[in-house]
């Protein structure tokens, strides 16, 4: 739970990961019917094609303001962040 | 005094084209049943302080006669659908303040329509939910009953529509978020194919499997929504192509298939006698039903348990406190992501990310994610196999009636059964409507579910409307 919670970046308290813990448990016990299904190969590639589009500069209505406001800190019209090095 | 009760986006129409109302004055008769009744269903989060300016800029359409069916309506739009410049929160603390920069594509075609958008509705965080008891900003309550769920994750929208205060909504679903909530509220919805309308501009839930889908008091009205949504965009890569689009035009669709196996154990013995009862109907009226076996479908909703807290985790990753939304500070950037995205997400968003992270870290992908993904395609390739030999596949959409508010809330595993029968559809990504089928003993509905193939909509409208003409009977 410890690692878990760290990768995704949650701060969880001790009771808070015992309560995750026991629904995860649950929630998996529950899913691992899938364990015991038998699948040979499957073509799961059919039906499924790559779409491209040419990188090139098309005109959108995002609103740059809009944007910008949406910052929770914000400089000279630039998102702030934190120092990282 | 126009009849709310009803009034169908038809009947709006006529009137509005004949002058009998003009849309400032239908609006109008909307925020009166609004102000009397969103205050204890809670169906709509904030109201629109324009709605009256749009409902003018739509009764333009009528005078210089650029009007179509859907202007001058109004609609009730989920917190999770981006409207340029007004608050998008999906039911989440941590977008409580989050303002759209741009208008998602079906809210651009409404708008183009002339729709009136009355507010948002609540759901669900983040759609994570059957019931819309998840939301950061409160339960929403059944119209029909105020001690019981509207369904979810679209349950105001639902509720909005059930209850009058609306006459037409629009939700997403995932898995059964548009389907289930209907059941519960009396209301037809529509699972559209998947690719069939724009997922742009949607709040992502789970990208495989997202869908924005209308609700309606009739087949009609869930139609005409749709005929407008469905539409080729290139800023969703995963909407179809025209070229996919052209559906057999079988006529005489009339076998239905029924997978007697999926719902043998774990349904409401009433919900049971209904579908019985229904299914009698339809032979009545000269329908074939079958039964068809569907071996791998009984792992839909395992599958779907592991597919999209993996689409979750990732898509959701995005809420980090710097960009937008909610921001806890912290000594360093690591401590803001972890504290903003523990004070901003609910419980139930938390345990799916937690999950989805696990099923896919190294160790457990090839025993969950990847084993998920071959038994998805081995759904698929059923699905799509039994519809060479029927028309239809039909089951109950949930196995049980809308319940009370409190229940479900501490078995998250009894809570995801709800939508044991919508995973197949959300899943194979075919279509998929529910319609109401008559009503329990204390006045709650019942609803059966209909499945078609890839982009046979226009099958589903054909038997709903055959199952509104028979159903009383």
């Amino acid at each position: 739970m410890e690692n878990l919670a760290d990768l995704a970046r949650i701060e969880l308290s001790l009771e808070e990961k015992q309560e995750i813990f026991k629904d995860m448990k649950g929630i998996l016990e529950y899913v691992k019917v899938i364990e015991g299904v038998q699948v040979d190969d499957i073509k799961s590639e059919y039906n499924l094609q790559n779409i491209w589009r040419e990188d090139e500069t098309i005109p959108r209505d995002f609103s740059h303001e809009l944007i910008v406001e949406q910052f929770p800190a914000a400089q000279d019209g630039f998102l702030k962040v934190k120092k990282i090095l | 005094m126009i009849d709310l009760k009803n009034l169908t986006i038809e009947k709006a129409h006529e009137s509005l084209k004949k002058g009998v109302f003009t849309c400032r004055e239908l609006a109008e008769e909307y925020l009166k049943v609004i102000k009397e009744k969103n205050k204890e269903l809670n169906a709509y989060l904030e109201v629109y302080d324009d709605v009256l300016k749009q409902a003018d800029e739509a009764q333009k359409k009528f005078t210089d006669g650029t009007a179509t069916e859907l202007t001058g309506i109004p609609f009730a739009v989920k917190d999770n659908i981006l409207i340029k410049g007004r608050i998008a929160s999906a039911g989440s603390k941590i977008l409580e303040n989050y303002k759209a920069s741009y208008d998602a594509a079906v809210i651009k075609d409404l708008k183009k329509a002339g729709a009136v958008f009355l507010g948002r509705t609540n759901m669900d965080e983040f759609a994570m939910g059957s019931s819309t008891q998840t939301s950061a900003y409160g339960v929403t309550r059944n119209p029909l009953d105020l001690e019981r769920v509207p369904g979810g994750s679209s349950g105001g929208s639902a509720a909005a529509l059930a209850g009058n205060l609306t006459l037409a909504a629009i939700g997403t679903e995932t898995c059964g978020s548009v389907r289930e909530p209907s059941a519960f509220c009396g209301l037809v919805g529509l699972k559209p194919t998947y690719g069939a309308v724009s997922r742009q501009g949607i709040i992502a839930m789970g990208n495989s499997l997202d869908q924005v889908s209308p609700f309606g008091k009739c087949v009609r009205d869930a139609e005409i929504i749709f005929n407008l949504l469905s539409r080729y965009d290139s800023e969703d890569s995963t909407s179809a192509p025209d070229v996919l689009r052209n559906p057999n035009n079988k006529k005489n669709a009339k076998k239905i298939g029924v997978p007697w196996h999926l719902f043998k154990e774990g349904v409401d013995p009433s919900v049971q006698e209904n579908f019985k009862q229904s299914l009698e109907k339809f032979k009545g009226a000269g329908y074939e039903i079958v039964d068809i076996e569907l071996l791998h479908a009984k792992y839909s909703l395992a599958v779907y348990y592991i597919i999209m807290p993996a689409e979750v985790s990732t898509n959701l990753s995005r809420f980090d406190g710097i960009r937008y939304g909610y921001h806890s500070d912290g000594k360093d950037l690591l401590e803001v992501y972890k504290k903003s995205r523990a004070k901003g997400f609910g419980k139930e968003a938390r345990r799916r990310i937690l999950l989805g992270t696990y099923v896919l870290s190294h160790g457990y992908y090839d025993a969950y994610y990847n084993k998920a993904i071959k038994v998805r395609e081995k759904i698929r390739e059923e699905v799509m196999k039994a519809f060479e030999s029927v028309d239809y596949i039909l089951t109950p959409t949930a196995p049980m009636t809308a319940f009370k508010i409190g229940e479900k809330m501490d078995d998250p595993v009894a809570m995801y059964l709800c939508d044991i029968f919508s995973a197949p559809a959300n899943l194979s990504g075919v279509p998929s409507i529910a319609l109401p089928s008559g009503k329990n003993k204390e006045g709650m509905p019942f609803s059966i579910q209909f499945m078609a193939p890839h982009f046979r909509e226009d099958l589903l409208f054909e038997v709903g409307k055959k199952f509104e003409e028979i159903r009383e009977k």
